[in-house]
């Protein structure tokens, strides 16, 4: 089932977004109880980017995944500082909530980031969640509450974000398979989806034939790298969203986030779910109204987008 | 209700075919208005209940414990988009809602005149037998989903797949339509007062559906047929009763129904099937 959300704060107006977000996701826990992700736009770092990496899963309960030797996670970090070192990223910053998850904040020499995160990949088990300005995407198993206190999320200060609480139904419970996806190579850009994609074999095919990378085997990773490939070719983020309607089969709504913006695009069946509300200060949407809900506690006026429409709002 | 003589409705003139409602009900037979757990209630006697921490169980049985104490009017409080609120009432009722719902409000009810001060989400009013539910603001989609019977009305805009599998009854919507509204009727009426998405009234039945506006494009087996004098004035009786003012009087409402010839269609040649389904 999954359930999506999204909020952006108009005007570029800095508030406890974290907060918002998990307020949001707690209230449509429901909808996905294995994973809770979150894609946060923090205020943008004057220089550098900020780095969010994995190189291991959680190994709780309900996930397959095996606990590793400590010692094996520490090489593979200390192979990702020299490979990043090598290639001229210094790292300013670095901090962890988990043996298996860190932030780091960077300079590089370029904006063109795809080399160093390919490099960076090359480790085994090395995934990269989000390298952006402001864009801090944070996921792992639990419902909101569970990830946010884990990361400490409920005080992050920032203008807009999406998130995810997963049902796993194609692919495993793990971290890799859990939302959002980052569009690598893509600065800033990430994307949350609740459906199923009917030709995800096919369009992923083409895709890794144009050199595209995926992480995992869910359906959902392949709208991030759709809007990545089309943002390539020069597409801006609206028009993608629409051309995704017709080149994307399946019944799915999805909520996608840039920099400044968000925007939502939903199937010509209607299929899955999305609510909106579009204040004066912030617009807020999500799978369910309950969510939207937790973050206003008097009435508003919401509405259902009709099927094919796809929305971008402006931060 | 005994004594009661069957009387001719509006649209007694309508050619029904096959197991139809009229077949089988008899408003004489008095168990049919005869269910366990039914009340007599007092409209004027008013009771608010908060509905801030209950959940959907919660406040369905207190609104069943208030009619069983004879209240007949019933205002819930701050019911905050939660799911299934209000379901299963099989009484007379005033029930107003000061506030949005969630999935599946007020199903599977029998009698009750609900007033929705908000937006309602998905499948709300499914399968409702009779009674009257009014929603101010929005609807999500499969809005009177299964519909049995009574008056369903919202004034803005209702999602996809309103009226789903109806089965009787009429959704009157004051403003746009979503994709594939009507799809599969069987019996009922939907009047859209605005336009309508695509597919509308796809693989119906039966059943009629006016539009105000224009429909994006007609389903499969869905056709537009002749309005008559005796409709328009159901029409506007529909609308001053609903308090809703379309853009278009009732007499330029186009009127759409089942070109029934999905109902022979398994007596079809494939060549004749195919041409059906477009």
């Amino acid at each position: 089932m999954c359930g999506i959300a999204g909020v952006i704060n108009r005007a570029s107006k800095t508030v406890n977004v974290g907060e918002q977000m998990k307020l949001m996701l707690q209230g449509i826990k429901h909808r996905g109880p294995d994973s809770t992700g979150y894609a946060m736009y923090g205020k943008p770092i004057k220089e550098g980017f900020i780095l969010r990496f994995k190189i291991s899963e959680n190994t709780a309960e309900q996930s397959k995944a095996k606990a590793e030797d400590p010692e094996i996670l520490k090489d593979r970090k200390k192979q990702i500082d020299k490979i990043m070192k090598d290639h001229g990223a210094k790292v300013t910053k670095q901090s962890s909530s988990t043996p298996y998850a860190f932030r780091y904040e960077f300079t590089y020499k370029s904006e063109n980031l795809e080399e160093l995160a390919k490099a960076i990949e090359s480790v085994e088990k090395a995934e990269i969640l989000s390298i952006g300005k402001g864009l801090e995407l944070i996921k792992d198993l639990g419902d909101a509450t569970t990830v946010s206190d884990q990361y400490g999320l409920s005080k992050f200060m920032g203008t807009h974000g999406i998130g995810h609480t997963r049902m796993a139904t194609e692919s495993d419970v793990d971290i890799k398979s859990a939302h959002p996806y980052w569009a690598f190579p893509y600065q800033d850009v990430a994307v949350v989806h609740n459906g199923q994609l009917t030709n995800y074999w096919g369009n992923r095919r083409i895709l890794e034939r144009s050199g595209y990378r995926f992480n995992s085997n869910c359906d959902s990773e392949i709208i991030a790298v759709y809007i990545a490939d089309k943002m390539a070719n020069g597409i801006d983020l609206e028009k993608a969203m629409h051309d995704s309607l017709d080149e994307l089969d399946g019944v799915f709504t999805y909520i996608v986030s840039t920099k400044d913006k968000l925007g939502m695009a939903k199937d010509h069946m209607a299929a899955k779910p999305m609510v909106i509300y579009e204040g004066d200060d912030i617009v807020a949407c999500a799978s369910e109204e309950v969510a939207i809900r937790n973050i206003f506690p008097h009435e508003i006026t919401t509405y259902d987008p009709f099927e094919a429409e796809v929305k971008v709002w402006q931060g | 209700m005994a004594g009661l003589e069957k009387k001719k409705t509006a649209f007694d003139d309508e050619n029904l075919s096959g197991r139809s409602q009229k077949l089988f009900f008899d408003i004489t037979e008095e168990e049919n208005f005869t269910y366990y757990g039914n009340h007599d209630v007092d409209f004027n006697k008013r009771i608010e209940i908060d509905c801030e921490n209950l959940n959907g169980n919660q406040l369905n049985q207190k609104i069943r414990d208030a009619i069983r104490n004879g209240y007949g009017t019933v205002a819930i409080k701050n019911p905050g988009a939660k799911h299934a609120l209000g379901v299963g009432i099989l009484n007379k009722l005033n029930l107003i809602f000061e506030g949005s719902l969630g999935y599946f409000g007020v199903g599977c009810i029998d009698g009750p005149t609900v007033r929705i001060n908000g937006r309602v989400g998905w499948s709300c009013a499914e399968n409702m037998m009779s009674g009257k539910v009014v929603v101010e603001n929005n609807a999500g989609s499969c809005f009177g989903a299964a519909l049995r019977g009574g008056d369903l009305i919202v004034k803005g805009n209702a999602g996809a797949r309103t009226g789903i599998d109806m089965k009787g009854g009429t959704i009157l919507i004051g403003g746009n339509a979503g994709a594939y509204t009507g799809f599969m009727m069987q019996r009922g009426r939907i009047i859209v007062c605005g336009d309508v998405s695509a597919n509308m009234g796809d693989s119906m039945y039966d059943g009629i559906i006016f539009v105000g506006g224009d429909p994006k494009s007609l389903g499969t087996d869905c056709v537009e047929g002749e309005m008559n004098e005796h409709e328009v004035r159901w029409l506007e009786q529909k609308f001053k009763n609903a308090e809703i003012q379309p853009k278009v009087p009732a007499s330029k409402f186009k009127k759409y129904v089942a070109g029934r010839m999905l109902w022979n269609y398994d007596n079809l040649e494939p060549a004749e099937k195919k041409g059906i389904l477009g």
